[in-house]
């Protein structure tokens, strides 16, 4: 289906070019780059000339772009194209013109082998460096294994584990990560809050180990009579989704989150909840323009959650109109400054202790402008990270393995809390 | 050279006794030297300046065999390294688009190696040239059918996969004996790589194809025992069953169904997804069996690949077609739901595909997601194209419940920077106002807060949109006209201008200073876009129906100068009209202007049944992303070996055209429906003028009286003749209810226009040579159109778009 595949860097000039249909010419990419890379008013991510399509994706600094001639599954074409980005990472630690210069022959080596005749066919990047090597990720993996094993593995129900891992110490370690979404409204009505959580699992486990997973999930523990007092700390969840790993029949007939995990670090699920969210930041601000040459800040920053924990590296950018030109601020915790290329000013909390509230205060002076153009006012954005709280209220009930050698292994959890896109209107 | 540190002189030398020191001059100060000192400076030489731009200049520059020819030798060099390293070069060339063909045989040379990576670049290489070089191809063709003996698979299945790349008919004959060898392959790593190439044997040559039995090969694939060989042998059969022509290549029966539905839980990502694609096209016997696929077929939907969920929910939506059972639709409906919200949370692009199918799914199924408005809500940092589709679903989903909050969220958009967006935004309140009568109150006390923003845009679309919200709720909201009317300067588009006046004229009666206001606008008459022209003529005229003393005078200057100094037909045919009826008889020209006008609606769903539901069987792809049929963006496809040579052919074509202009133009057929009939009136009118030339009032003559009085008997009653007077404000009308004026005028005078046709050529020749320049349109028969009335022919045809299923064909783009 994708008849070709393009890596432009920023200037547009082609660094990897790939056919995989004869209904088009390699010539095809210079009108991709008169097109899109050179047009400043690009309206979709998707462009059709002709009859040919064109998707395309812009990471760091390139432009990574399928094409097609077909009716393709659009849906299909980008999420293979981040894909490659993955891939790219997991290879080259970053995807940029640079990593793709100096490690061109590679990328065409596992273009070769994602997609075969336009059809996206194994994109999982431990499998793939099983066969496909460079120099460094040979070291680093050192495998030397018999082909016929990799490529029953390759095509195999399980493609992500290889059958002989071996650990001295058998650990497991879970982090739930979540990342709160608000949107305030100007009067402070929650318009939209909700949160984006993934569970991350380092397996470092021997052998093919069958996992079994648990959480606090309402749909979860109402199955289970025995644990139904406790319904009072469940957590609903609206929708979650699964690692490939994942039997995806079985979470549905029984809701048992049951897997073979791949070896080290992936991301097991993902869910979205919108249930009971406790915000651990509340947002006071009141901003006001006075004539047209100045406008008065004073943000009221509170911590929602308990005493006992603190919040990391908060960030709170305040934004300014485009015509400030000096700003006074003052911070009860903290530092302030005004950045003038983010149009911004940001004020920055190291360490901010659960249930303390902080202030601040200040003002923008602005120039005249011959233009009156009323500010956009773009909403106050915040970031901050929370350990040991999630903001859904889920916890991890149970990590089970069960492996055929019975050994014992060892679990860790953290929880995270850290904003989404996490915006006060004001 | 040191300083003193105190008066910072030159310090000396000199000799104290055995040791020596540094003196000042001027001070007292003394630094005895008592061990070595040195000091050492290195110098740069000064920078030569690159006359010619340094090595960068160099970078680009044409090259002459240089290069080739050091390749050449690298190529050949016995060593491996080397060789290696020069291949990797060669492909480098490849990528940036010089022409290495001419090394083809040396680099096939290479192609003989145990290195795998060296042998993947040597097949890179073939894959490219080998077209251009078929004779020397047979070269490679030994080391391919060795190596798909090879004891490593990897090398089996790379042979097999880069033999069906080379399309070049001396490696087909080649290529059977090993593809059959291979589909049997003990390693599935290789069934699923020949699985595939039987596709590519299929695209070159479908005969080959057939007669070596590889459909029934492929075929018996599916009940292999590796899901991803199941997977890739229904990728191929899917894409040879859409080129064959006698499509029974893959009918997806029970037993096919069966297994791949077996194959679906283990498969990966993307070969679950080419299942739930072919799962798609079996057609389930009876409501029982599709609940059971749709069963089987939930659990994809929580898949973290968002093109699983996808190509899930299309099956489900298919299905439930057949579904007969209320209430399994209900339960399949709100499993759905969450899974559709969560694609939100994905990148951008596939926020943006799955938007476009929600918003399909949504008039398919207008009872999902009604609780979930809230996360559509743009996000301030979204990009344009995904707040535009976002948006678009807020409306679809607005309802009596939800309306308050949709508006201050729509209010919030109004004040933002993208004036793109911005303009969106308000024209979604007029729809909201429209489609919910119960909320109109409240949009419209939105925009009138919009307007009093003064944000010149905002102000102007915000009119716009009022304009419509009076033709949907006539006589409620007279009490803002007021308000309107203070805007007035800060209008310079057409569109807004002409809204404010239609309202003007409308509601002449309740303006004070009406005759002041269109007075006012009168000044500029002449300058005026031809849209606003128009619709300050029919507000005089309205204006002059209602209060006939005062602005008598007003309304003769307005037709006289219409009629004698603007060169537009559409502005002059339609002053002459309005002439001739006031002139003839006033009372039928007030039935005519000031009839009752039909109250405008929202469409909900501006796709056709028909189309909606093939959309609904492409969820997903392209087709569902554009709203458009696939036949309608693909062109022809071109299948068999022979139309593929023509196609490489054609595209040399096709690339200039892409280059030339990037959107399909609007077919010609409408254009010439439409020339036709404003032909038509052109040449009544012009007729006349004939014979009356330019006296003032057209006194009525027989034969266009006659014409005139045709119209009302063809037209269906007053209404239509009303939209004939009022079409420039159904053309600016943002909602397609409504047919315009024009359009639908064109539709009932086709009869007759074909009758006038017969029988006016003679007259009208007679009047080109007579009306000479004035009247120079007429000869628009075979001349191309003015561009203005292009433009209006386009804004008709944007406004039929909704009003049928033909349309759908011709707009296609």
């Amino acid at each position: 289906m994708i008849s070709a595949f393009f890596i432009y860097n920023q200037k547009g000039e082609v660094l990897i070019s790939r056919l995989y249909r004869q209904d088009l010419k390699r010539s095809i990419a210079e009108i991709f780059r008169i097109q899109v890379i050179s047009n400043t008013d690009v309206k979709a991510p998707i462009i059709t000339l002709g009859s040919t399509s064109f998707f395309h994706v812009r990471h760091e600094n390139l432009y990574i772009v399928a094409l097609t001639k077909w009716n393709a599954n659009a849906a299909l074409v980008f999420e293979f194209c981040y894909r490659v980005i993955n891939i790219g990472r997991s290879y080259f630690g970053k995807l940029d013109e640079e990593a793709v210069k100096a490690n061109f022959v590679l990328i065409y080596e596992l273009l070769d082998e994602v997609l075969d005749f336009g059809y996206p066919q194994n994109s999982e990047a431990d499998t793939l460096k099983m066969y496909i090597t460079t120099e460094s990720v040979k070291s680093e993996k050192a495998i030397k294994e018999d082909s016929a094993k990799i490529t029953i593995q390759a095509t195999g129900a399980i493609s992500w584990r290889r059958s002989d891992v071996k650990y001295r110490k058998n650990e497991a370690f879970i982090d739930v990560i979540e990342s709160v979404n608000l949107l305030l409204s100007t009067q402070g009505n929650v318009l939209r809050s909700d949160v984006a959580g993934q569970i991350v699992m380092r397996a470092y486990l021997s052998g093919t180990p069958e996992c079994k997973f648990g959480l606090n999930d309402r749909v979860l523990l109402d199955k289970d009579p025995t644990s139904r007092k406790r319904s009072g700390s469940t957590v609903e969840i609206d929708d979650c989704q699964f690692h490939q790993c994942v039997k995806l029949g079985k979470f549905d007939s029984d809701r048992n989150i049951s897997f073979i995990p791949p070896d080290g670090e992936f991301e097991l699920m993902r869910y979205r909840t919108s249930d009971n969210v406790s915000l651990p930041f509340k947002v006071y601000p009141v901003v006001t323009e006075i004539g047209k040459s100045k406008v008065d800040y004073k943000i009221v920053v509170k911590a929602n959650f308990s005493s006992k924990l603190y919040a990391n590296d908060v960030v709170i950018s305040i934004p300014t109109p485009l015509n400030t030109t000096g700003v006074t601020c003052s911070v009860s915790s903290g530092k302030a400054k005004y950045v003038p290329g983010e149009n911004a000013m940001i004020w920055k909390i190291q360490k901010f202790q659960g249930e303390s509230e902080w202030t601040f205060t200040g003002e923008a002076t602005l120039t005249a402008m011959t233009h009156k153009k009323a500010w956009s006012r773009p909403p106050i954005s915040m970031d901050f990270q929370v350990l040991m709280f999630t903001s859904s209220g889920l916890l991890v009930r149970f990590l089970k393995v069960f492996e055929k050698s019975n050994y014992k292994s060892v679990k860790w959890v953290r929880y995270m809390t850290k904003a989404g896109n996490y915006q006060i209107r004001f | 050279m040191y300083f003193c540190p105190t008066c910072s002189n030159l310090l000396l030398v000199q000799t104290d006794g055995a040791q020596q020191q540094f003196y000042c001059q001027t001070c007292p100060y003394i630094y005895p030297v008592i061990k070595t000192i040195v000091q050492r400076k290195t110098l740069d030489r000064k920078q030569v300046d690159d006359v010619l731009g340094g090595d960068e200049a160099w970078a680009n520059v044409d090259q002459t065999e240089g290069e080739n020819a050091e390749l050449l030798t690298d190529l050949n060099s016995e060593y491996r390294d080397r060789r290696k390293d020069a291949v990797k070069r060669v492909i480098a060339n490849m990528t940036v688009g010089k022409d290495v063909s001419s090394l083809f045989p040396h680099v096939v040379k290479n192609m003989q190696t145990e290195d795998l990576e060296m042998k993947k670049l040597v097949y890179l290489y073939l894959m490219n040239y080998a077209k251009s070089n078929p004779d020397l191809v047979i070269l490679a063709v030994n080391t391919f059918v060795k190596d798909t003996d090879h004891v490593n698979p990897l090398i089996r299945a790379l042979a097999i996969r880069t033999m069906g790349c080379i399309r070049v008919d001396k490696i087909l004959d080649h290529l059977c004996e090993p593809l059959r060898k291979c589909l049997q392959d003990d390693n599935p790593y290789v069934r699923k790589t020949a699985a595939i190439c039987v596709a590519k044997l299929w695209d070159l040559d479908q005969e080959r194809a057939i007669e070596n039995g590889f459909i029934k090969e492929l075929q018996d694939l599916v009940s292999d025992s590796n899901p991803m060989v199941v997977a890739n042998a229904v990728t191929a059969l899917a894409e040879m069953q859409e080129s064959s022509s006698t499509k029974d290549i893959f009918v997806v029966n029970v037993a096919f169904m069966n297994k791949m539905l077996a194959a679906l839980n283990e498969c990966t990502e993307w070969g679950q997804i080419a299942i739930l694609t072919s799962l798609a096209d079996y057609k389930p016997l009876d409501s029982k069996e599709a609940e059971n696929i749709c069963e089987r077929v939930v659990p994809r939907l929580q898949h973290a690949n968002g093109s699983v969920v996808l190509s899930a929910v299309r099956v489900i939506m298919i299905y439930m077609r057949h579904i007969k059972s209320e209430e399994f639709i209900k339960l399949l409906i709100k499993k759905m739901s969450p899974p559709l919200v969560t694609l939100l949370a994905s990148a951008p692009e596939v926020q943006y595909v799955s938007l476009r199918n929600i918003n399909l799914i949504l008039q398919k199924r207008p009872d999902i997601l009604q609780n979930d408005v809230r996360v559509f809500f743009c996000k301030y940092n979204d990009p344009p194209y995904v707040k535009r589709e976002k948006l678009e679903i807020m409306i679809k989903l607005c309802n009596e419940r939800n309306i308050e909050q949709i508006l201050s969220e729509l209010k919030e958009y109004a004040s933002e920077v993208d004036v793109d967006f911005v303009r969106k935004a308000v024209r979604a309140i007029g729809r909201c106002a429209i489609m919910i009568d119960e909320a109109s109150e409240r949009c419209v006390n939105v925009l009138l807060d919009l307007i009093n923003t003064k944000v010149n845009y905002v102000v102007q679309e915000a009119i716009i949109v009022i304009k419509d919200i009076f033709r949907k709720y006539p006589k409620r909201y007279e009490g803002i006209i007021e308000i309107l009317c203070q805007n007035l300067d800060s209008l310079d588009e057409p569109e807004a201008k002409g809204s404010l006046i239609w309202i003007v004229g409308e509601y002449a009666e309740q303006i004070n200073n009406a005759e002041e206001l269109i007075e006012g606008f009168l000044e500029t008459f002449l300058e005026e876009n031809p849209q606003v022209q128009l619709q300050l003529l029919t507000a005089t005229v309205k204006l002059f129906l209602k209060k006939p003393s005062q602005t008598q005078e007003l309304v003769h200057r307005v037709l006289q100068s219409a009629t004698t100094e603007i060169d537009n037909a559409d502005t002059r045919d339609r002053a002459y009209v309005y002439w001739r009826l006031l002139s003839t008889d006033p009372r039928a020209a007030k039935a005519v202007v000031l009839s009752e006008k039909p109250p405008i609606a929202v469409e909900m769903s501006s796709i056709s049944p028909g189309l909606l539901d093939e959309l609904i069987n492409n969820i997903s792809t392209l087709a569902s992303v554009y709203h458009k049929p696939p036949t309608a963006f693909m062109g022809n496809k071109a299948f068999s070996a022979d139309a593929v040579k023509k196609a490489a052919a054609e595209d040399a074509r096709d690339e200039e055209q892409i280059m030339g202009d990037d959107m399909i133009s609007p077919t010609a057929a409408v254009g010439a429906a439409k020339n036709a009939m404003a032909d038509l009136l052109d040449l009544d009118f012009g007729n006349e003028s004939t014979t009356t030339n330019v006296s003032s009032p057209p006194v009525s003559l027989g034969n266009n009286s006659s014409v005139m009085q045709t119209q009302p008997a063809q037209a269906s009653g007053p209404n239509y003749s009303a939209d004939l007077f009022d079409f420039s404000s159904d053309m600016s009308g943002s909602s397609g209810g409504a047919f315009g004026g024009m359009g639908g005028m064109g539709g009932v005078m086709q009869p007759q226009q074909q009758s006038t046709n017969m029988s006016s050529p003679p007259v009208s020749t007679s009047n080109a040579s007579n009306s000479g320049g004035l009247f120079g349109d007429l000869g628009s028969f075979s001349q191309p159109m003015q561009p203005q009335q292009q433009q209006q022919q386009q804004q008709q045809q944007q406004q039929q778009k909704p009003s049928g299923a033909m349309n759908d064909l011709l707009y296609l783009f």
